[in-house]
C-alpha cells in the first residue's frame, strides 16, 4: 500500500493480508482479555462480587513464573505448573481471609476491599528487590519464532496463546459439564440458598472459585508475557478485561470469551484504520455503546430485582 | 451526656443541633480563619489542599455516599472543571465568573454521563464511569488547541477585580470560601426533599419509586450536583499545581477520590473532610516513618501503595463506616461510660441484598 504503484490485485492482495494480519493479532490478544474476563465472571457467578485484583493477580502468576525459571532454574513448563498450582493456593488463601467476611455486603464494599487488595499486591512487588522495580523478559522456549503461511507471518507466540484458551476453554466447559464440582458450582452460583439445602459447600466451592480464577489470570500472565515483557504494572491490563466482561454480559462464561475476542479485533483494528488514539480507547467506547444499548451484554440473560 | 427535648419539628432538621455544635464550629471557623497568622507556608498548602479534595470529597460523597451510585470516574470531572477553568482564565474571563462556569460545565457532562447510569446499576454503573474516565483523560490528551495535549498547560494566577492573591494565603482563603460555600450547599441538599429523595433511593430503589420519586430525574440531579462539586474542585486544583497535564486526571485520581470517601466515612459530610485531611497527611506520615523503618523498606517505591492499600483493606474489613464512624463509636463510649456496649454499631449482614433474583 506504499508509495509504489503496483498492480491493483496485488494491491488489495496486500490490503486482505494486512486485514488477515491485524485479526490474527487482535484475536490472540482478545485471547487474554477473555481469560482476564473469564477469572471476572466466574467469580462474580460464585459470589457476585467483581474481582478489581484480577490484573494484579495476573502479575503476580508472570513473576512467579519468571522467579521459578530465573531463581530455580527450572524449564518453562514446570516452572509455568508451579506458578500456576501456587497462584491457585493463593486464590484460596485470599478468598478465605479477607472475602469471606464481608460476602453479603453491598457489592461496593467488596470492589473498594479488591482494589485495596490490588494496591498492596503492587506496592509488595515493587518493594522486592531485583524483580520489583525492573521489566524482564520472561524466556519462554517459543520465543520469537515466526511461521510463514504464504503472505502472512505468524508469530508462535500468538499461536500459543489461541491454543491454551481454546484448550482451557473445552477443560472448563468439561469441568462444568461433566464432574460432580462443577455441577456443584453451577448449583451454587444459580441458588445459593437451595444449594446450601442440598448439602452442597458453598463456601468451600466459592474458596475454589477464587483459586480457579486466580489460576485462569496466573495462565494469562504466563501467556501475556512475550507480548509486554513482566512488570510491575502489567496488572493494569485487566481495566480492559472489563469491557470484555461486560459485553459478553457479566454473568456468562462462553460471553466472556466472545466479549475478550471481539474487544480485542476491535482494537487491533481500531488501531490500523483509525486516526491515533482510538486504539487505546475503543474497549470503553465499545463497552459505553453497550450499555447504552443493551446493558446486560450479549448473553446475558436479564434479571429483574424483586424488594 | 446530652439530653435534647425536641419540642418543635423544625428542631429535626435545624443545621446546628445544639449549642455544643455553635461552639465547637465556631472555634473551628476561627482557627481556619487566623491560620495565614499563625502557620508557615509549607502548612498553608497543605490546608489548601485539604480545603480541595474536601470539595471535592463532597462532590463524590453525594452521589456515592447519600445517592448509591459509585463512580470510578470522578477524576474525569476534575479534569474537566481544570480544564475549562484554564481555558476560560486564558481567554481573559474573570475568575469569579470562570469558576462557575467551570463547574456548570462539569455539571453539564455529568448529566450526560447520568444518562447510562439511568438504565445500569451497582457493578454496570462502576464499569461505565471507570471507561468514561479512561474516554476523558485521552480527550484532553489529544484535543490539543483546548488543553496543550501531553505538553500540559500552564494555569495563571488568581485575580479577583485586579487584585492579585498569589498562591499562599490569599488562595487559602479562596478555598475556604468556596469550601464553606459547598459545605453548607451540601448540608442544606440534605435537608431539604431533593436530599432526602436521594437517600431514598440510596436505601432502596423500588421503595422510593413507590413513593413517587422520579428516579430518572434525582439520579440525573445527583450527577449533575457532585460533577459540578468535582468541577470546581478541579478549578481550584489547577490553580494550586499551577501546571496541569492529562496524567493528573488519571484512574488513579478517581481511586484517591474514591479513598477520600470510603476513608472517611461513606454517608457522613464529616466524613469528606476526615478523609481528605487523611489523604494529604497519608504521605507525610510514611516521609516520617522512613527514618524509622529499616532502609530497605523505608526506601522501596512501593510503600505508599502498600499502605494505601492496607489502609483500604483494613478499613472495609473492620471499620466500614470509616473514620467518621470510629469518631461516632468513640464519643458514644464517652458520653455513656460505663454502658458502652460493643454490638451498638454492629452491622447487620444483609444476604437479602443480591442482585440476582431468580
Amino acid at each position: 500500500m506504499g508509495g509504489l504503484r503496483q498492480p491493483r490485485a496485488l494491491q488489495s492482495n496486500a490490503r486482505v493480508t494486512a486485514f488477515l494480519q491485524l485479526l490474527i493479532s487482535g484475536i490472540s490478544l482478545g485471547c487474554i482479555y477473555a481469560l482476564i474476563a473469564l477469572g471476572f465472571v466466574l467469580i462474580y457467578k460464585a459470589t457476585e462480587t467483581v474481582n478489581f485484583a484480577q490484573g494484579e493477580l495476573m502479575m503476580l502468576g508472570a513473576f512467579a513464573g519468571l522467579a521459578l525459571m530465573q531463581a530455580a532454574q527450572l524449564p518453562f513448563i514446570v516452572a509455568a505448573l508451579l506458578a500456576l498450582a501456587a497462584m491457585v493456593l493463593l486464590g484460596v488463601l485470599v478468598e478465605r481471609v479477607v472475602i469471606r467476611p464481608i460476602l453479603g455486603q453491598p457489592q461496593f464494599t467488596v470492589v473498594m476491599l479488591t482494589i485495596g487488595l490490588g494496591f498492596m499486591v503492587r506496592g509488595v512487588m515493587t518493594m522486592v528487590p531485583g524483580y520489583g522495580s525492573d521489566t524482564h523478559a520472561l524466556p519462554v522456549p517459543y520465543k520469537g519464532q515466526v511461521w510463514n503461511a504464504g503472505a502472512l507471518v505468524v508469530s508462535v507466540e500468538q499461536v500459543v496463546v489461541i491454543v491454551v484458551t481454546v484448550v482451557l476453554c473445552a477443560l472448563l466447559y468439561a469441568m462444568f459439564r461433566f464432574s460432580r464440582i462443577g455441577i456443584a458450582m453451577q448449583a451454587a452460583s444459580q441458588n445459593q440458598l437451595a444449594a446450601y439445602y442440598m448439602g452442597i459447600p458453598v463456601q468451600r466451592l466459592n474458596g475454589l472459585v477464587w483459586g480457579l480464577s486466580a489460576g485462569v489470570a496466573a495462565l494469562a500472565g504466563l501467556l501475556l508475557a512475550p507480548f509486554t515483557f513482566v512488570h510491575v504494572n502489567m496488572g493494569f491490563i485487566g481495566l480492559k478485561a472489563f469491557p470484555a466482561a461486560v459485553v459478553g454480559g457479566f454473568g456468562s462464561l462462553p460471553g466472556a470469551i466472545v466479549g475478550g475476542l471481539i474487544i480485542g479485533v476491535i482494537e487491533a483494528l481500531a488501531g490500523f484504520y483509525l486516526p491515533e488514539g482510538f486504539k487505546d480507547i475503543a474497549a470503553y467506547v465499545v463497552v459505553l455503546l453497550m450499555l447504552v444499548i443493551k446493558p446486560n451484554g450479549l448473553f446475558g440473560g436479564s434479571t429483574r430485582k424483586k424488594v | 451526656m446530652r439530653f435534647l427535648f425536641k419540642t418543635q419539628y423544625d428542631q429535626d432538621i435545624r443545621l446546628i443541633k445544639h449549642g455544643g455544635q455553635t461552639f465547637w464550629y465556631a472555634l473551628l471557623a476561627l482557627a481556619l480563619l487566623i491560620a495565614p497568622w499563625s502557620v508557615g507556608d509549607y502548612w498553608m498548602t497543605q490546608l489548601s489542599f485539604i480545603l480541595i479534595y474536601s470539595i471535592a470529597g463532597l462532590g463524590l460523597m453525594v452521589l456515592a455516599g447519600f445517592t448509591g451510585l459509585a463512580s470510578l470516574g470522578h477524576a474525569a470531572f476534575l479534569g474537566v472543571g481544570a480544564y475549562t477553568h484554564t481555558f476560560l482564565l486564558s481567554h481573559g474571563w474573570p475568575f469569579l465568573i470562570a469558576l462557575p462556569s467551570a463547574a456548570l460545565l462539569a455539571a453539564l457532562v455529568g448529566v450526560i454521563v447520568g444518562l447510562p447510569a439511568l438504565r445500569v446499576k451497582g457493578i454496570y454503573l462502576a464499569i461505565a464511569t471507570l471507561a468514561f474516565g479512561f474516554i476523558v483523560e485521552e480527550v484532553l490528551a489529544r484535543w490539543e488547541s483546548v488543553t496543550g495535549g501531553n505538553s500540559g498547560r500552564n494555569v495563571p494566577g488568581v485575580s479577583i477585580f485586579g487584585l492579585e492573591l498569589g498562591s499562599g494565603a490569599g488562595f487559602y482563603y479562596v478555598c475556604l470560601i468556596v469550601c464553606t460555600l459547598s459545605t453548607l450547599g451540601v448540608l442544606n441538599l440534605l435537608r431539604s426533599g431533593t436530599g432526602r429523595a436521594f437517600i431514598a433511593i440510596r436505601d432502596s430503589e423500588i421503595s422510593a419509586q413507590s413513593m413517587g420519586i422520579a428516579i430518572a430525574r434525582y439520579k440525573t440531579l445527583s450527577f449533575a450536583i457532585s460533577a459540578a462539586l468535582t468541577g470546581a474542585a478541579g478549578a481550584l486544583y489547577a490553580h494550586k499545581l499551577a501546571f496541569i497535564s492529562p496524567d493528573q486526571f488519571s484512574v488513579l485520581q478517581s481511586i484517591e477520590l474514591l479513598l477520600i470517601v470510603v476513608v472517611g466515612g461513606l454517608g457522613s459530610v464529616h466524613g469528606a473532610f476526615l478523609g481528605a485531611i487523611f489523604l494529604i497527611a497519608l504521605p507525610q506520615l510514611i516521609a516520617v516513618s522512613k527514618d524509622w523503618l529499616p532502609p530497605a523498606i523505608g526506601q522501596a517505591s512501593g510503600l505508599q501503595g502498600l499502605i494505601y492499600g492496607a489502609v483500604l483493606v483494613g478499613i472495609v474489613l473492620f471499620e466500614p463506616l470509616g473514620l467518621y464512624g470510629r469518631w461516632l463509636k468513640m464519643r458514644t463510649y464517652l458520653q455513656l461510660f460505663p454502658f458502652y456496649r460493643r454490638g451498638l454499631f454492629r452491622r447487620q449482614k444483609a444476604f437479602t441484598k443480591s442482585e440476582r433474583v431468580r
